[in-house]
């Protein structure tokens, strides 16, 4: 050990020698003398011989011993030195000849160029060269995520994806190859050709084109809104028509039959003012229409109908009526038409008429005092005074007569009025009824006989003042009408009455009716379904809180006091000489002082036994009340059923066992589990969803078609897939999700060889790798 | 006068043929038709009975192999065309609708390691231990000709799986390394590598289709990019992979089935961790294959069963068995989605029902109604305890019951062995490792 210190002592000094030495001369000067050169080979050998002591750092030097050092033109040594050679040496001699210029510029470029890296191995650039390949790849994938996700999230997919179109080939192309065979297609075949159906490109006739340009879209929509107005016109008239058609009345029809008549004969004198051809040719009809007549017997008085009424018109009105009617309607068809037809002769024809009717009948209408308008109306304007002032005359007819008066006036509106007729017939002949009823009731109730007699004097009135207007035959009517306004009136308002004095009363009670009407929903709940009361109570504790209320009041007086005594009695328990635990109990006492100060605000205790108690409460089993109110008494709004009956319906539940945590007064035992019901309960909340609501929800919609419309049965039902059966069902491709699929071939890529990838590129992929 | 009558348009209650049906007028006030969810509750669980009822998957077996079958093939074009390879070197094709074997080539000396067929339907090809690929043609030979291979390439290795192209004239072998072949060409187009092993199996994507997986007895799966002719990344795995399988409808991802009685579904594009880890097998899972609609998978394992996963659950939806069936080597799903096809070690083809208790054939459309119901009302009450307990229920052999408990055992304690270890020691110096990630030894770039 010593040795190798001296050793490197020895070593320490010789190089600082040295380094002096180097520094006063300069060591690459040519013009050392060989001495010099002499001296230092041996220092060197020495310090070799000196450094080899150390075994372990031996630096091996150049064994060369030629004269190598100078730096010569032939020649480049850095050898021995132990320095490195640098370019700016080798360009110090080149300084002075100018030939050498060019040279001098070749350096300065390898100067300022850099070396080249050492090529990476070739493990390191597969490495990069996947790394760059799986990057590029899974950037092409990721294209394929929104599809994934969605078909993945998609509520149905149906399988296969792609829909096979079946082969469209042009209608031509099919038609060509195609020739009618059967007599059926040949058929066909002709009337399509004979419409000059287009069988192929152009879908439409000539026909159809001509109407498609002839009609603009205006035109169309006028005229589809003329013909729905001409729609719903004949609809109108139809159901005019028909409804006219309904009504019974012969009187009516007859009515109806002459004003056409009429009304056909002013058209025809019109007309014959105006179009005198076409007045005659209408002429040659009605000629016609009298020479059939003429010739059939049809209104002779000789068939089987009219000889029945013949016999039956002594003592028959209408009959009578009829066979008139019938013979007017004969003479009128039979008569020859003129040109001038004159309204005296048609007097004279009725005078006429009258002689036709047997004697009897005509005395018999004479003496009827049931008058007839239609009768009478011939007369009418003869009779008139006379008729009106009769006094013991009804004041209907008069009425009647005065509005035929008026019909007669103005011809148009006669059916109106006839129908009116006939409604205010009808309504009399209900009131008539109607006020003999009040008749009858009169006689049991005096307020109501009373206003009888209001009436009955009102009525007399009425008739006076007919009396004295004997002129205007309208009031009348209003009167008449007021009259029975009034009498109409009378029977609804003794019925409301009632109603009325009572409603007052009711205003008072209108709250408790409310609470009535509250009560008896919570009954129609509770009794129904006594079972499931347990529950219901559970879900919402506060249901029934009238009941417990006064029970909490009384208990939280108690609860404390009993909580405190069980606690002491428990601390006494405990053997512990008495004197200590006096102290000990003054010291507990502050502590619990101190603890009760320190949790003034909250009652843990209280909170906790009330809980219990609403628990105890909510499982105790409730009485069931099975009354029905209105059962065997009286019932109505705001009735009570009796406390006998309620005695009698009122199912009282059995007690049960005790519950187990009665001797338990810090413990609730839920008693409420049932076991076989657990059975099909759901315990834990399954994954997807968060909260327990949110599954009950699910599970308490229906989707079945029980409950459900179909069309809503079937979107709840979908399955999730979808597939053909038969049909294969092919991957994915890019086309079927709208994407581009590359067109280049997978093959041509891996055909060009890309392992011969220049170096640049190489590099660029590790620049890429280290980023 | 108005006289009012009932009139009635026989048009509204008449009908004109037998099949026109009579629209009922319904009332659907909730209160007229209470409790509706115990009746609802009771029909689910009276379709799940009966689902279990008449769960009878088995359609049956096509027998006539002499050796185990080693490898099934679908048709691409045909639904009742199958291929399967066996272990003595023999290939036959068979039609689903017959149930017979309608071709039997004798195509090499010793296993047909792996069958694929063309894109088009025309023709498949099939390698074997004999060093060769051969191709031959769908059709069968004409009157008088002979058997023979449309091509043989001859290799210097043995591949041991085969893989078409999805839209093109190449196809890919693996052996010792992936090679990809055009159709043409004796030679491969390209032989790509990542170390020095014996790679089981390679597989196409079918979406994007210049992508590969291989998985290697290394236990390892390394995925390839045809394009640029270059692995992409490895993921090496606990054990060794069997075989992997592309979801046909999600480009990213595959399923791999292991030795570890595990399978697992990855992302490719994080192959760190597994999607989902689908365990229920009690043996290794030997093969799998997707759904065409890409939502679920069927495994074969050696433990003689199959099972059906779906994609998104890591417990199997069903498992078929027989107790002839042996270790099952190969599975398929045909291209309907409706049937699944298993071969096995003790020479059979079985065919099988997708869904277990479907009713085939044409469904009316009230039954179809009632189906969709059915299975609605299924899923809204699968969480209920009793629903669950009939649902889940199903028989297993004996042997497969017995190592399900076994191992849940096995697992229980390691479980436990865990729990106890992270709470006795310093917090933060044991971590826990997930499910997923326990499996994954290491991803290489």
């Amino acid at each position: 050990m010593n040795v190798v210190q001296a050793a490197e002592s020895l070593l320490a000094l010789s190089q600082q020698e040295e380094l002096e030495d180097l520094s006063k001369d300069d060591p690459l000067s040519p013009s050392e003398d060989e001495g010099d050169i002499d001296g230092e080979r041996k220092h060197k050998k020495l310090l070799e011989a000196i450094s080899s002591l150390d075994g372990k750092n031996r630096r091996k030097l150049a064994e060369r011993s030629e004269a190598s050092l100078k730096v010569s033109e032939f020649n480049v040594t850095s050898e021995g030195s132990g320095e490195k050679l640098v370019l700016s040496d080798l360009l110090g001699p080149v300084k002075t000849s100018s030939s050498l210029a060019a040279v001098k510029k070749q350096l300065n470029r390898v100067k300022s160029k850099k070396t080249v890296e050492l090529p990476l191995n070739k493990e390191e650039v597969e490495r990069i060269h996947r790394e760059v390949a799986f990057n590029k790849t899974s950037q092409a994938l990721s294209k394929w995520d929104p599809i994934v996700l969605k078909n993945r999230q998609a509520e149905q997919l149906v399988f296969p994806l792609k829909k096979e179109q079946s082969a469209f080939a042009p209608i031509e192309h099919v038609l060509s190859g195609w020739k009618a065979r059967t007599p059926l297609e040949q058929e066909v075949f002709n009337l399509l050709h004979k419409n000059k159906q287009p069988v192929t490109d152009p879908l439409l006739t000539p026909v159809e084109k001509a109407s498609l340009k002839a009609m603009s879209l205006e035109e169309a929509k006028m005229h589809r809104a003329e013909l729905q107005r001409a729609r719903a016109l004949q609809s109108y008239y139809e159901a005019r028509a028909r409804r006219e058609k309904k009504i019974k009345s012969k009187k009516y029809h007859k009515v109806l039959k002459k004003g056409r008549v009429r009304k056909a004969l002013k058209e025809f004198e019109k007309l014959r003012k105006v179009n005198p051809t076409v007045a005659l040719e209408e002429l040659e009809k009605i000629e016609k229409a009298r020479m059939m007549e003429r010739m059939s017997l049809k209104h002779q008085n000789s068939g089987k109908w009219a000889k029945s009424k013949a016999i039956m018109a002594k003592y028959d009105l209408e009959a009578r009526q009829a066979m008139q009617e019938q013979l007017a309607r004969n003479k009128e068809l039979t008569q020859k038409l003129q040109a001038a037809s004159d309204s005296e002769e048609e007097e004279e024809g009725a005078e006429e008429e009258g002689e036709l009717v047997p004697d009897a009948v005509n005395e018999i209408q004479m003496d009827a005092n049931g008058p007839n308008p239609w009768m009478l109306r011939n007369h009418s304007r003869g009779t008139k005074e006379i008729k009106v002032q009769d006094p013991e005359q009804l004041p209907e007819p008069v009425a009647h007569e005065a509005s035929e008066n008026e019909e007669e006036d103005r011809p148009g509106a006669e059916e109106e009025i006839l129908l009116n007729e006939f409604e205010e017939r009808r309504s009399l002949r209900k009131k008539s009824g109607l006020s003999q009823e009040a008749k009858l009731v009169s006689r049991q109730e005096p307020k109501d006989s009373s206003s009888q007699e209001v009436l009955s004097e009102l009525r007399a009135l009425s008739q006076k003042l007919n009396q004295e207007n004997q002129q205007s035959g309208k009031q009348n009517v209003s009167s008449v009408r007021t009259v029975l306004a009034v009498q109409r009136e009378e029977p609804t308002e003794a019925e409301e009455e009632p109603l009325l004095l009572q409603r007052p009363e009711r205003a008072h009670t209108m709250e408790k009716l409310e609470e009535l009407g509250k009560e008896g929903c919570f009954q129609n709940k509770e009794v129904p379904r006594p079972v499931g009361e347990g529950q219901q109570s559970e879900r919402n504790p506060d249901n029934q809180p009238g009941a417990p209320k006064e029970k909490k009041r009384k208990e939280q007086m108690i609860d404390l006091q009993n909580l405190l005594t069980t606690k002491s009695s428990s601390v006494k328990s405990l053997a512990v000489p008495m004197t200590v635990e006096e102290l000990e109990d003054e010291e507990e006492r502050d502590q619990k002082q101190m603890i009760k100060e320190a949790f003034a605000g909250d009652d843990v205790i209280r909170d906790f036994l009330k809980e219990k108690r609403e628990a105890v409460e909510a499982s105790k089993p409730k009485d069931v009340d099975l009354t029905l109110p209105g059962w065997g008494e009286w019932g109505g709004m705001g009735l009570k059923p009796s406390a006998k009956k309620r005695r009698r319906f009122l199912i009282k539940t059995p007690e049960g066992p005790p519950r187990k945590d009665k001797n338990l007064p810090n413990v609730i035992i839920n008693e409420k589990r049932n076991v076989h019901a657990a059975a099909h309960q759901v315990r834990v909340l399954p994954y997807p969803f968060t909260h327990h609501r949110q599954f009950e929800r699910t599970i308490q919609t229906p989707i079945g078609s029980t409950w459900n419309t179909q069309r809503a049965f079937q979107k709840l039902t979908t399955p999730k897939v979808v597939t053909k059966p038969g049909h294969i069902i092919k991957p994915i491709k890019a086309e079927d999700v709208g994407y581009r699929s590359s067109s280049r071939s997978d093959l041509s890529v891996v055909q060009r060889n890309p392992k011969q990838l220049s170096i640049r590129h190489k590099k660029h992929l590790k620049k890429n790798s280290v980023d | 006068m108005k006289v009012k009558m009932l009139s009635r348009n026989p048009d509204n209650y008449v009908r004109e043929t037998k099949l026109d049906l009579q629209r009922v007028p319904r009332n659907y006030d909730p209160t007229l038709h209470p409790f509706e969810v115990p009746r609802e509750y009771v029909r689910a669980l009276n379709a799940t009975k009966l689902e279990r009822v008449f769960a009878k998957p088995f359609l049956g077996s096509l027998d006539g192999h002499r050796d185990g079958v080693n490898c099934l093939a679908k048709h691409p074009k045909s639904l009742a065309t199958v291929l399967s390879g066996a272990c003595d070197g023999e290939v036959r094709i068979w039609n689903l609708t017959k149930r017979k074997c309608i071709r039997t080539i004798q195509a090499h000396e010793g296993f047909v390691r792996g069958i694929c067929t063309r894109f088009c339907g025309t023709s498949f090809f099939t390698v074997g231990d004999d060093k060769t690929v051969k191709q031959w043609k769908m059709d069968g030979p004409g009157y008088g000709e002979e058997e023979e291979p449309l091509h043989t390439i001859l290799g210097k290795t043995v591949y041991t799986g085969i893989d078409h192209h999805w839209k093109e004239a190449v196809f890919a072998t693996c052996g010792q390394q992936v090679d990809i072949w055009d159709e043409q060409r004796t030679s491969p187009v390209c032989s790509m590598t990542w170390g020095f092993d014996s790679i089981s199996s390679v597989k196409f994507n079918p979406i994007e289709t210049f992508l590969l997986g291989s998985c290697a007895s290394d236990r390892n799966i390394v995925l390839y990019d045809m394009r640029q002719a270059t692995p992409l990344k490895k993921v090496i795995l606990d054990m060794r992979t069997n075989t992997i399988c592309w979801n046909p409808m999600e480009a990213f991802i595959f399923t791999a089935a292991n030795e570890d009685y595990n399978l697992y579904t990855f992302d490719m594009r994080a192959l760190d961790t597994p999607v989902m880890v689908h365990m229920d097998h009690v043996s290794a899972v030997l093969d799998v294959d997707y759904s065409p609609t890409g939502k679920e998978f069927v495994s074969a394992s050696f433990d003689k069963s199959v099972r059906i996963f779906p994609v998104d659950k890591s417990r199997s939806r069903e498992v078929y068995h027989t107790k002839r069936m042996q270790h099952v080597i190969c599975v398929k799903w045909t291209s309907d989605s409706k049937y699944i096809m298993c071969g096995s070690d003790e020479m059979n083809i079985r065919l099988w029902k997708a869904n277990a208790s479907e009713k085939l054939g044409v469904l009316t459309s009230r039954e179809k109604a009632a189906k969709d119901y059915n299975q609605k009302l299924k899923e809204k009450f699968q969480h209920h305890p009793h629903i669950k307990g009939i649902a889940c229920h199903c028989h297993l052999p004996k042997s497969i019951y017995s190592q399900i408990q076994e191992q849940r055992i096995m697992k229980e304690a390691r479980r436990r062995k865990e729990v106890n270890r992270l709470k006795h020691s310093k917090p933060g110096s044991v971590s826990v490792v997930s499910e997923k990630k326990k499996h994954i030894v290491a991803v290489v770039k």
